[in-house]
């Protein structure tokens, strides 16, 4: 770590992002003001892909289950039992934790191509069980949660999810977190060997690190990560169905890191905030909006494989993190 | 209709999926194995196949027969020629590297599929066999039809394994799988190789589509579930090894029959899928593969 000068820039670089999306909401209009709202929880979920691809280098297909996992975890106990939003928040990200525990301790045996494999067949075992199970998950209809289930009481004042100013903050409470804590865990020691390991895996092992323990740590943040983005998304915008399970969000989720950076912070948001807006505005025109999603993976592997703020790190800012 | 001839229907139905699955399969296993690369357009050129089988016998509408034929013969050309301006375009640039590639054929599904979803439209279109006629078992009538898909399969697996076996080119193919550094300084084209072996997976794969096409109909979206099967398939079999992935194929194609006639289809590919993670896992050169050396 070369001075606390470096430091204070990351840390104002960060806080100023926060700070300019914190102003935004008494900007935009209704449209975009949803729309970044929506951006910001999709954004926590690429945020955790990026902790595993961009900074442990483990390539997955798979992590529509840990953020579907938030999704139901979260939206099962509460459209089934009277219980509170914060807990039902809680019980999902239990359930990610608790899947990407699973998961990791069985699927890191595997490496390279064989560990992407198991990733999406796992994913996709997770999504058929959705539809297979639809009397209690209601399938690929889904189920919306009322108003009154997403409501929160704190110290006398209730504040509902479905009111436009709770849910802007409460997705920029959720995406804060995730990016200071992605930025926390890459300058931490734990983040150094997670690099290491991404570089070259056989050399860290033989400094005496037990890469299947950093790995496996490296999984666990990324779907807890993921899964809390999933909560937030039952709490904030209502809706629970296994489209969200689906090889697509997946895919999502790899783009969006990718089109911002691997191994950037800011990246994931940079990739979410700008594939969402090509997705709307291509909507406007076709049916076939998706084409986008082939057109943007293809030009960045073939140009641009280190994404927009990766390419602007390399030239410009080498101290960006 | 008494548990003796339903096993038989199932186990008949689970016969015929399978002769497609291992055409379908042995296309995803010869790139992978020759070109060490995952082809996750697979599917999509299936569709492909499928698509233009569609489109061509609607051209050839008077004459079902010889529309059937010259789609045959066509559509995989035309996927053939699809698969190899992508290899020059795309994978070429990327040196074939592992990760990269895989990233670059999810580029192509959704290009090859959206561009479907614009050109052929969301409705799935049937496409009339080439012929009627019924087997008559004691217990109930088959489709004539798909025996005889079987019998193009089992041809089609026939030509692939002479292909490997005796021509020059397979030998040039098998050399490049076993050493790609070795076979290139004995003067193999390495490079043309995966250029031919990425257009002819992609060509077995569109075989397989127009086969199915008059049992299924063509749809955009109808590529997802072969590609999965196709990977559960190679896997199983041994990733890189053409005999495994035709057993595998069978044993995978004919279980899935007979759980999807008794239990649910549903049921059926979640245990299907969780059998091969944990395959990978626990035996990560398949269950009929010969475990290979570290490199």
């Amino acid at each position: 770590m070369s001075g606390g000068g470096k430091g204070g820039r990351i840390a104002a670089l960060h806080l100023a992002v926060i700070a300019v999306l914190f102003a935004a909401q008494f900007l935009l209009p209704a449209y975009h003001h949803g729309n970044v709202a929506r951006i910001m929880v999709l954004t926590s979920f690429a945020v955790g892909y990026n902790v595993l691809l961009g900074y442990t280098g483990l390539l997955s297909l798979g992590h529509a289950m840990f953020f579907a996992a938030g999704l139901y975890g979260a939206g099962l106990p509460l459209y089934y039992f009277e219980i509170g939003a914060l807990q039902a928040f809680g019980l999902g990200l239990l359930a990610s934790l608790a899947l990407a525990l699973c998961f990791g301790l069985v699927a890191l045996r595997a490496s390279g191509i064989a560990f992407l494999i198991v990733t999406l067949m796992f994913a996709q075992a997770f999504f058929l069980a959705t539809l297979y199970f639809n009397e209690i998950t209601l399938g690929d209809q889904g189920f919306v949660l009322s108003e009154q289930a997403r409501t929160v009481t704190l110290g006398g004042v209730s504040f509902s999810f479905a009111d436009p100013v709770v849910k802007y903050n409460a997705a920029l409470l959720l995406f804060a977190c995730c990016m200071l804590g992605c930025l926390a865990l890459v300058r931490s020691p734990i983040g150094r060997v997670l690099v290491a390991i991404r570089e070259n895996e056989p050399r860290t092992r033989m400094l005496g690190y037990n890469t299947y323990v950093y790995k496996l740590i490296a999984l666990v943040v990324s779907g807890v990560m993921a899964g809390a983005a999933g909560a937030g998304y039952a709490l904030l915008f209502a809706y629970v169905g296994s489209t969200f399970a689906t090889i697509q969000y997946s895919i999502y989720a790899l783009l969006w890191t990718l089109l911002g950076g691997v191994g950037t912070v800011l990246g994931p948001f940079v990739g979410t905030g700008l594939m969402f807006y090509l997705i709307d505005i291509a909507g406007d025109f076709t049916t076939s909006y998706l084409l986008v999603v082939g057109v943007v993976l293809l030009v960045l592997i073939l140009w641009y494989p280190k994404g927009l703020l990766g390419s602007l790190r390399a030239r410009w800012l080498p101290w960006l993190p | 209709m008494d548990f003796g001839p339903h096993l038989f229907l199932a186990l008949l139905e689970g016969t015929v999926t399978a002769f497609v699955l291992a055409v379908t399969a042995l296309g995803l296993s010869l790139v992978f194995g020759v070109m060490r690369v995952v082809n996750v357009a697979h599917g999509e050129f299936y569709m492909l196949g499928a698509v233009l089988a569609w489109w061509l016998t609607t051209l050839l509408a008077g004459y079902p027969a010889i529309g059937f034929l010259v789609a045959l013969v066509i559509a995989p050309l035309i996927v053939g020629a699809v698969a190899l301006t992508a290899d020059w375009l795309i994978l070429r640039r990327i040196d074939y590297q592992p990760e990269s590639t895989i990233v670059a054929t999810i580029g192509m599904l959704y290009i090859i599929q959206q561009l479907v979803l614009t050109f052929y439209g969301p409705d799935a279109r049937p496409v009339e066999p080439p012929f009627y006629f019924r087997v008559s078992f004691p217990w109930f009538g088959y489709s004539g039809y798909k025996l005889i898909v079987a019998g193009a399969s089992a041809l089609l697996l026939l030509g692939v394994w002479l292909a490997m076996a005796r021509t020059r080119l397979g030998l040039y193919m098998r050399a490049t799988q076993q050493n790609q550094e070795m076979a290139q300084a004995f003067g193999v084209p390495v490079r043309r190789i995966y250029a031919t072996v990425f257009a002819l997976g992609a060509m077995l794969a569109a075989a397989a589509g127009v086969l199915v096409v008059p049992i299924q109909q063509a749809h955009y979206l109808m590529g997802l579930d072969p590609l999965l099967l196709s990977f559960i398939v190679v896997i199983v079999g041994g990733l890189g090894s053409l005999r495994g992935t035709v057993v595998a194929a069978f044993v995978i194609g004919i279980s899935d029959g007979v759980i999807s006639v008794f239990f649910s289809p549903t049921l059926a590919k979640i245990i299907a899928t969780l059998f091969v993670a944990m395959v990978l896992v626990y035996r990560p050169s398949g269950l009929f593969g010969q475990p290979q050396e570290e490199t």
